[in-house]
């Protein structure tokens, strides 16, 4: 197979796929199930998912895969992300089978925007050259917008998607705005050129512009604050399974992008943009988890919680420990799990017309819904870092490193936030498990949980708790993963 | 295969397994399914622990952990020798290992009619607590132990939550939770500063690398270090300023839960942890620490005088006598360190089963409330019996258990070198006096005089079989541990003996002056 081929097969499937989806789409009559479309995007995900494999099977042989001049690098790092990600969207796929009640119009689509967005992402991640990634943003953020407002009809469906589209916009311009100027004071928009290009620049303020901009348009995509405005709308206005993809595979991709960028790409201005990230890492905390504690929609206090998560793992972006940039990795590993799984499970429980919403409609839920309710509270239970949960063991490698690096005053803030965090959470896990109000249970969808939905809801929680006992594995996989791409980066800092 | 090897983590998964168990039991309303399944699975941890004792060596050396278990369970990136699945135990830790195996069973006996509802939820919880809290004294390797710790925050407060007795459960489940966790997560940034500093979270290694002065050369990190420590596990406790959760929390947790709230966890932390890795920093904070015990002990017994709900004076009784066990374990005597662990078991015993006894009330008349009750005692003599006995426990009579650690406690006060401890001890020692005054008055205003209100509308009943099997254990355990004490002495002195010069090998300071040169010739060692 020629390296160019091999190097974009789990995205060339992906969009096969997603295209022969679109194609069947018409030829369905209207009213008629959407399932075996599902089937098909879910197969065509497994396919990505094992040409991953293969991929890291040559990697692991033969070296880092480069491909279309040096635009793609396909090495352990991106067949990660590549893996990630297509676990996510299987994930999802599975969870939102039949998540349409009564068959929508073009219900197809839906399959078809989830691969077409994953698609994107996956280039994101192995893209070494800042227009490719540019492009792999637009594909993964134009499908997410579309499937944001998925939920046709409705205003906050509207809402979100128009709010994710102008603001999301807007972060695109300045992410590429950053690369045209990036170009201007190096001469190059690749990653390598761009660190030597660095060294002998003649316009170091202009690149600090650059940099700065391309971080904006990062933490856009990976909502954390201040560049969080959206967040909150978007999730409560989509779709509960889109929500689950949306804020778990595009950020694992941005942060991709982030690490590629800023430690080998500008890994020499390291002194200057390592303040910006520690601030952008405390504002994400704080004002993540201070917005959460107010919240009384489920789904929007869950928003808020995500932007608290990106600041626990831009914590790690602040030190350049390799254990930190190992600690990145496993955190949206562990992170993807549990959120995945715990909207998973609000899709199963509020299904498409979305009966379920506020704190008040979770009173009781254990009494009716005892599985999912334990499902969730786990996740929960992960979401606020309990020990031998995925996501406990996630936060303990990124504040170790943290302080192994002399950090201690972010790792300090961020447990206090997590500290902090524990309350809405507990508000959460508390109203499920206390009696019910009468007149909430009605809402609670009586649906029994179908057999794809629980194979996810299962993966999901499965993977929470073993990254949570027994991380080794993926320990060493994202230990590998990181010195083959970054080792430039560490060896400049580790001194 | 010998059990030796294994038995700690049997006893872990026993109970684990049970719960997983349990959960998969279907429930049916009404039924007792999975109150007799949590009984034979705590019967079963309880016969475990009881292998512990027998098997225990108490002539190896002092210091030295037994029924190892040591393997490498996470790899931690580049550095450092990572995380460790280490399991053992001590003379500190043996009994408290079989005093949670021997109240388990009787919290389950004590819900068996008070949980008619959820018992699935109920019995599944209240296992994973036990799970947690075996955890906690049996973990070698700091991860692990933290892990535990945490872990135990949460099937307690689910139960507070859900089984919660008033509206109010909600805000006392989360109160207790936040009052935990906060300062836990903050004791993780030290724990990470540890292995940043030793590259280990081995216990056995960690203190020896403190008895060395090799931790950090740095005195204000390591004094910060050990108070993040102390604080972490001081609300456990809780220590008198930091128990600002625990009326709530006793109030509206059940029987069950509430017997195993406060006390061993965080007194065991301290003893096994902050004393463990910063000797000296402990011994630096002692007089501090001698003072908010002695005036813990006199602060809750006074509250206790004032409050007339049965539970809240629980509460505050529960502050005083911990306070007790605080005063004790930081005057770094033998007889303060022995008489401290002493009374660690016999608070927790005496707690319990006053709070049985509560409970038993409580089915019966449906209120907390010492005003509505009254001349009981002719109703209901076995229970009142037993309160007596519990009482004369609680107030530290000779001949029953109380009289052992208290006693040992304020001859370690006298013994001591901190300054003012003469006058801290006399503080304490008041408050034994104002201990029997709110237990006998209790006795009194519940069960003699005239018949109270509740009594004359509701037809209680004397003790049913199930509750005496619940409540002798307790009396007969009272007595046994008043008169044969050595048998628990036996164990714990192998740690007090060695409490007052542990931490600083080429020593064996006996007195004050002595002890002085200790702590200043460490410091300039550093």
């Amino acid at each position: 197979m020629s390296p160019n081929l091999l190097a974009v097969l789990p995205e060339l499937l992906l969009t096969l796929a997603a295209v022969a989806v679109m194609m069947l789409e018409p030829m369905i009559a209207p009213g008629k199930t959407r399932r075996p479309l599902g089937w098909l995007a879910i197969a065509g995900t497994v396919a990505a998912g094992s040409a991953a494999f293969y991929q890291l099977h040559i990697v692991n042989a033969k070296g880092p895969i480069t491909a279309f001049y040096a635009t793609i690098q396909v090495d352990a790092f991106s067949v990660f992300f590549h893996l990630l990600i297509a676990a996510i969207v299987l994930v999802t796929l599975l969870g939102s089978l039949d998540y349409f009640e009564a068959p929508i119009t073009h219900g197809g689509e839906y399959f078809a925007l989830v691969l077409f967005g994953a698609t994107g992402m996956m280039f994101m991640t192995s893209s070494v050259e800042l227009l490719m990634v540019f492009i792999g943003l637009e594909i993964s953020s134009i499908s997410t917008y579309i499937l944001a407002g998925f939920r046709k009809g409705r205003a906050t469906a509207s809402e979100a998607s128009i709010k994710y589209f102008l603001l999301g916009s807007f972060a695109t311009a300045f992410f590429l705005y950053g690369i045209a100027l990036l170009f201007g004071a190096t001469g190059s928009t690749s990653i390598g050129p761009i660190a030597t290009g660095l060294l002998t620049t003649q316009t170091p303020r202009l690149a600090l512009l650059a940099v700065a901009m391309v971080i904006i348009g990062v933490a856009f995509k990976v909502s954390a604050a201040p560049f969080h405005v959206w967040t909150p709308d978007v999730y409560q206005g989509a779709p509960a399974p889109v929500v689950a993809l949306m804020s778990t595979a595009p950020k694992a991709a941005a942060f991709a992008v982030l690490l590629r960028f800023l430690f080998n790409g500008v890994g020499g201005y390291r002194d200057h943009w390592v303040l910006l990230i520690e601030v952008l890492a405390v504002a994400s905390m704080c004002i993540g988890n201070l917005g959460a504690l107010l919240q009384q929609d489920v789904k929007r206090l869950l928003a808020y919680s995500s932007i608290a998560h990106a600041g626990y793992v831009l914590v790690a972006f602040s030190s350049c420990h390799q254990d930190a940039i190992s600690g990145v990795l496993f955190y949206t590993a562990s992170y993807a799990a549990m959120n995945v799984g715990a909207f998973l499970v609000l899709t199963q429980l509020s299904g498409f017309d979305e009966r379920v919403r506020s704190l008040d409609d979770f009173t009781g839920l254990a009494l009716k819904r005892p599985g999912l309710s334990a499902l969730l509270g786990f996740f929960l239970l992960s979401l606020i870092g309990i020990p031998f949960t995925g996501g406990f063991f996630g936060k303990f490698y990124i504040f170790s490193a943290a302080i192994q690096d002399g950090h201690a005053k972010l790792a300090i803030i961020g447990l206090i936030n997590s500290g902090i965090a524990c309350f809405y959470y507990l508000r959460l896990l508390a109203a499920i498990y206390a009696r019910p109000l009468t007149d909430t249970v009605h809402r609670i969808a009586p649906r029994r949980v179908t057999a794809p939905a629980a194979l996810a809801l299962a993966a999901t929680a499965l993977a929470t708790l073993g990254l949570g006992i027994l991380p080794n594995r993926l320990l060493h996989l994202v230990e590998r993963a990181v010195p083959q791409t970054l080792s430039t980066a560490s060896d400049g800092k580790s001194q | 295969m010998n059990l030796d090897h294994h038995i700690l983590t049997l006893l872990l998964l026993t109970p684990l397994v049970g719960a997983v168990a349990l959960v998969l039991l279907p429930e049916r309303e009404g039924s007792k399914t999975h109150a007799i399944g949590a009984l034979a699975v705590t019967l079963l941890t309880f016969v475990l622990t009881l292998h512990l004792p027998y098997h225990f060596n108490y002539a190896a050396a002092a210091g030295s952990f037994q029924f190892e278990q040591n393997l490498p369970w996470i790899t931690l990136g580049t550095t450092g020798n990572g995380i460790h699945y280490h399991l053992g135990i001590d003379g500190l830790s043996l009994w408290l290992v079989v005093l949670t195996g021997f109240l388990a069973p009787i919290g389950v006996l004590a819900s068996w009619k008070t949980i008619q509802h959820r018992t699935r939820l109920f019995y599944t919880l209240f296992l994973l607590q036990q799970v947690a809290m075996l955890g906690i004294f049996v973990s070698l390797d700091l991860f692990l132990y933290y892990g535990f710790w945490e872990l135990s925050l949460v099937p307690m407060a689910l139960l507070i939550a859900t089984f919660g007795r008033t509206e109010n459960r909600r805000r006392a489940a989360i109160k207790f939770f936040l009052y935990a966790f906060i300062p836990s997560a903050i004791l993780l940034v030290a724990l990470l500063w540890l292995y940043a500093r030793t590259g280990t979270f081995d216990l056995p290694t960690l203190q020896a690398m403190a008895a060395a002065h090799t931790i950090s050369p740095s005195w204000h990190a390591l004094w910060i270090c050990s108070l993040v420590f102390l604080v972490a596990f001081g609300v456990k406790v809780p220590i008198f300023p930091l128990h600002g959760w625990l009326q709530e929390a006793v109030t509206e947790a059940p029987t069950a839960a509430v017997m195993v709230l406060a006390g061993k966890l965080g007194l065991y932390s301290i003893l096994r942890f902050s004393f463990g890795i910063f000797p000296l920093e402990s011994r630096m904070v002692a007089p501090w620490m001698i003072a908010l015990g002695a005036i813990g002990i006199v602060y809750g017994s006074l509250i206790a005088l004032i409050k007339t709900d049965l539970k809240k004076l629980a509460a505050f009784s529960t502050l005083a006598h911990v306070s007790f066990v605080v005063l004790g374990i930081f005057t770094f005597t033998v007889l303060g360190v022995d008489g401290g662990i002493f009374q660690i078991l016999n608070e927790s015993l005496i707690g319990a089963a006053f709070f049985v006894l509560l409970g038993l009330l409580y089915e019966r008349y449906g209120t907390y409330e010492m005003r509505d009750y009254g001349g009981l005692a002719t109703k209901l003599p076995w229970i009142v019996t037993m309160f007596v006995i519990v009482t004369l426990a609680a107030i530290g009579l000779p001949m029953l258990n109380g009289f052992v650690g208290e006693f040992l406690i304020l001859s370690g006060g006298m013994q001591t070198y901190f300054p003012h401890h003469i006058l801290w001890t006399i503080a304490a020692t008041t408050g034994v006096i104002f201990g029997a005054s709110y237990m006998l008055w209790m006795i009194q205003r519940v069960f003699y005089g005239s018949l109270g209100l509740r009594p004359q509308e509701v037809k209680g009943w004397d003790l049913s079989p199930r509750e005496h099997a619940e409540l002798w254990p307790f009396a007969i355990l009272f007595l046994v541990m008043g008169l044969a004490s050595p048998v628990w002495m036996k164990a714990i002195d192998t740690y007090g003996a060695r409490a007052p010069h542990a931490g600083f090998p080429d020593c064996t300071p006996p007195n004050h002056c002595e002890m002085r040169f200790v702590v200043v010739h460490a410091r300039e060692a550093r």
